[in-house]
């Protein structure tokens, strides 16, 4: 894939309404965003995905103003995941608000500050307790601009960890990227690398779109090597562009988030195994979805394999094989595939819990079988 | 009236206002022991003959409510089942405590040592009959509720004999007339209303306590819960758990009113030392009557502290100092009930001892067989078990692939 181009990302979004068309070029973006590729190896460094979080949560408060964060334990606890730490020092209690645990009503008080013009960030401690305000999220936050006519915008950014976490049974260990990739409004993203956190939630503060940002706390920990321009203050990835991660010729694996480590890591043993290249499209953005990149890597591949860790039925999966169909029915050589969540209500027992979600011997052993290996 | 936001005055104070102590002016100076009013207890030979012990006048606190008497009756059985109890709970904690730090028992694990009079003074205050329901801290409730401690170890070892067969861990653990604990803050009290309904709708006769902490009393379904209950009149002891914080948020920067007893506004409501094991109990009873009576919804505050940290990734340190911890500590509930055990001549300090001896020994036989118990086999079967009841499952049950389909 040729360098990223960087949009704006609400520039981006107006032209992503048809997909597979090449308007992308047609940047309205300033120069200087346009113009930046990814630096040399030298200058980077390595970063986890929480600190990368933090980076760009200290740098959006700090440029902007009408930028503030809200949620539980945000503040005087440094965040339930340390994803906040140091803000309330830095930024002082106006711009970084501890809130009681009432997430419909928090939730509600987020979005309503957008209405009036402000830029929150409100900080679910997890996409599980977001349920608890998924009203304020649909029917407040993402329809209000259509229902005024274009009137109303609402600039607000809800974020935290989503999907797979170790450990803690049903009602915590779910993924909602279908949930709120379904709704016409919305904008989601979910970050993999620590670029990718970084740029992302920088993009989906700046967007004035509501935007859902899906972290994963397993990931908070795990550093990545972050290029000179990531560590600026001016780095934001584009909302709706996929990034290819390992590039291959003979299947293309579409993944998302914490998946698409474990994608890398199936690829490589499908190679050491198998003798076979896969490519690894790290999607970035579930809506808009990177339409484009998925087909022109099917067009070089012929085979798809879906990777993520949501429920099967109705799923982001479900909706890149349908758009497959659509899309690219003709360059598949074989039925396209997915490795998902399989459809139970996490359990909370070691080995059931590895049933329940995709392992990397689950994803080589389907590519093998796609392969025909 | 005491205001009770952000107030961590030592509880010990208030036990020590007892009624029948002229003179006791400076009794926080003085020892459980000096204060205890033997000589004005008649306590009976028997094991099972009821008598009557004092609380202290401090113990509760109203709201449009007439307070319980300022004396319970009881069995020097019942003052030794409670102390037993209490024990056991915080044993089966430290157990949890220690296999959790052994990395054996992974995710979430909250412990209640430190509020065991709660859930020790309700039990022995309802029959099996009332239901009882909570939030995520429920160790303590399982046990009373009549589990099993190997069931609960094991199901915090993710066992297959634990209580929820390894499915639920530590949050989901549930039994006869106990709807669970509940991951979701605040999500189970609609649910505890909802019971109440039922047991209004099968005219039971019986009460349904509706337990949940001082975090999620601002929750906005526990308010919506209120008034279908007070509205419809639903036989339903609301009971908000005060131990001060809400992880690591303290009560005053999260509650514009720390009067949680106060918080329904038009029920009557009432705060109870939820340190006080007997004052647990009597206040319980006494509500349970009145519900009983027809009088429709309470509002319950236990005042207590939880001396863990939230769960076991918080070590509880951050935001609360040290000084307050150890103050907390000397209202330990069950070494007041064990000193009053003593003062009132019901058992020894060797016979106390011996209990706790007991109880020690049980407790890490109970650890060992909870230990011994086998994991889920990792099969399809297993893991697609019990989402449908038995019989009424969809014919298609899929995994992560095609092929780890079941049809």
């Amino acid at each position: 894939m040729a360098a990223p181009r960087l949009f704006r990302p609400a520039l981006a979004s107006r032209l992503a309404s048809t997909p597979l068309r090449s308007a992308f070029t047609k940047s309205c973006a300033p120069s200087f965003i346009r113009a930046r590729g990814y630096a040399s190896e030298s200058g980077t460094k390595e970063v986890t995905v929480r600190d990368a979080l933090n980076e760009a949560l200290a740098e959006e408060l700090e440029l902007n103003q009408k930028t503030f964060i809200l949620g539980e334990e945000v503040a005087q606890y440094n965040g339930a995941y340390k994803v906040t730490r140091g803000l309330l020092d830095r930024f002082g209690p106006k711009r970084v608000i501890d809130t009681p645990i009432t997430e419909a009503g928090f939730t509600g008080i987020a979005v309503g500050a957008a209405l009036a013009g402000l830029h929150p960030i409100c900080e679910f401690m997890t996409f599980n307790f977001a349920m608890q305000a998924i009203d304020q999220i649909i029917n407040s936050a993402a329809k209000t601009h259509y229902m005024s006519g274009g009137i109303q915008p609402c600039n607000v950014t809800f974020r935290g960890p989503n999907g797979f976490a170790a450990g803690v049974a049903a009602q915590h260990s779910q993924d909602y990227s279908a949930w709120y990739g379904s709704i016409p409004g919305l904008k989601v993203v979910s970050p993999w690398s620590s670029e990718d956190a970084k740029g992302l939630l920088k993009a989906a503060i700046r967007d004035p779109n509501p935007v859902v940002v899906l972290e994963n706390e397993l990931m908070y920990g795990q550093a990545f090597p972050m290029s000179e321009a990531a560590q600026k203050n001016d780095f934001v990835l584009p909302i709706g562009k996929a990034k290819i991660e390992r590039s291959g010729k003979d299947l293309t694996i579409v993944s998302v988030s914490r998946c698409v480590g474990q994608s890398l890591t199936a690829a490589a043993e499908l190679k050491q195994k198998y003798g076979v290249d896969a490519e690894v499209l790290n999607l970035r953005s579930i809506k808009p979805l990177d339409v484009e990149a998925i087909i022109a890597s099917v067009k070089k591949t012929g085979r798809l394999m879906v990777v993520e860790s949501g429920y099967p039925m109705f799923g982001v999966a479900s909706e890149i094989m349908a758009l497959a169909m659509e899309y690219g029915f003709d360059y598949l050589t074989a039925p396209a595939v997915r490795v998902t969540g399989a459809e139970v209500p996490t359990p909370y027992a070691h080995g059931l819990e590895n049933m329940a979600f995709p392992q990397d011997d689950t994803i080589v052993k389907q590519a093998a079988k796609l392969l025909r290996l | 009236m005491r205001p009770s936001n952000s107030s961590l005055l030592p509880l010990r104070s208030r036990f020590l206002g007892l009624r029948a102590l002229p003179g006791s002016l400076h009794a926080n100076t003085r020892s459980f022991a000096q204060v205890a009013q033997r000589r004005v207890l008649d306590v009976p030979s028997e094991d099972d003959k009821p008598f009557m012990v004092p609380i202290a006048d401090t113990s509760f606190e109203t709201y449009h409510f007439d307070p319980p008497s300022y004396s319970v009756e009881t069995t020097k059985g019942q003052l030794k089942q409670l102390f037993r109890d209490m024990t056991t709970i915080r044993r089966m904690e430290l157990a949890a405590d220690g296999l959790y730090k052994e990395r054996k028992i992974r995710g979430f694990c909250h412990l209640s040592i430190g509020q065991e009079a709660v859930a020790v003074g309700i039990e022995h205050a309802i029959t099996r009959e009332d239901k009882l329901i909570t939030a995520y801290r429920s160790h303590g409730n399982t046990l009373m509720r009549g589990a099993t401690i190997k069931s609960i170890l094991g199901e915090l070892l993710g066992r297959r004999d634990g209580i929820a067969h390894g499915k639920g861990g530590s949050m989901h653990m549930y039994a006869k007339s106990f709807f669970g604990g509940n991951g979701i803050v605040g999500a189970s009290v609609p649910l505890g209303a909802g019971i109440a309904l039922a047991q209004q709708y099968d005219d039971t006769g019986n009460v349904t306590i509706n337990l949940y902490g001082d975090g999620a009393a601002n929750q906005g379904q526990i308010h919506e819960a209120f008034n279908m209950a007070k509205l419809w009149n639903l036989p339903v002891m609301f009971g908000c758990e005060n131990n001060k914080y809400g992880m690591g948020t303290s009560v005053d920067r999260a509650s514009a009113s720390t009067e949680y007893f106060k918080r329904g506004q038009y029920i009557p409501g009432l705060k109870v030392n939820g340190m006080d094991v007997l004052a647990v109990l009597a206040a319980v009873r006494h509500g349970r009557e009145w519900i009983k009576a027809g009088n429709g919804p309470l509002i319950y505050e236990y005042e207590t502290y939880r001396y863990a940290g939230h769960s076991m990734s918080d070590p509880g340190t951050a935001y609360r100092t040290r000084e307050e911890l150890q103050k907390e500590r000397t209202n330990d509930p069950i070494t007041s009930l064990k000193s009053k055990l003593i003062d009132w001549d019901i058992m020894t300090e060797d016979e106390i001892k011996a209990v706790e001896k007991e109880i020690r020994g049980m407790v890490s036989h109970e650890v060992q067989a909870a230990e011994q118990m086998p994991v889920p086999d990792p099969k399809w079967d297993i893991l697609f078990e019990d989402i449908y009841v038995p019989g009424s499952e969809p014919a298609q049950r899929r995994g992560r692939t095609i092929d780890e389909t079941i049809y």
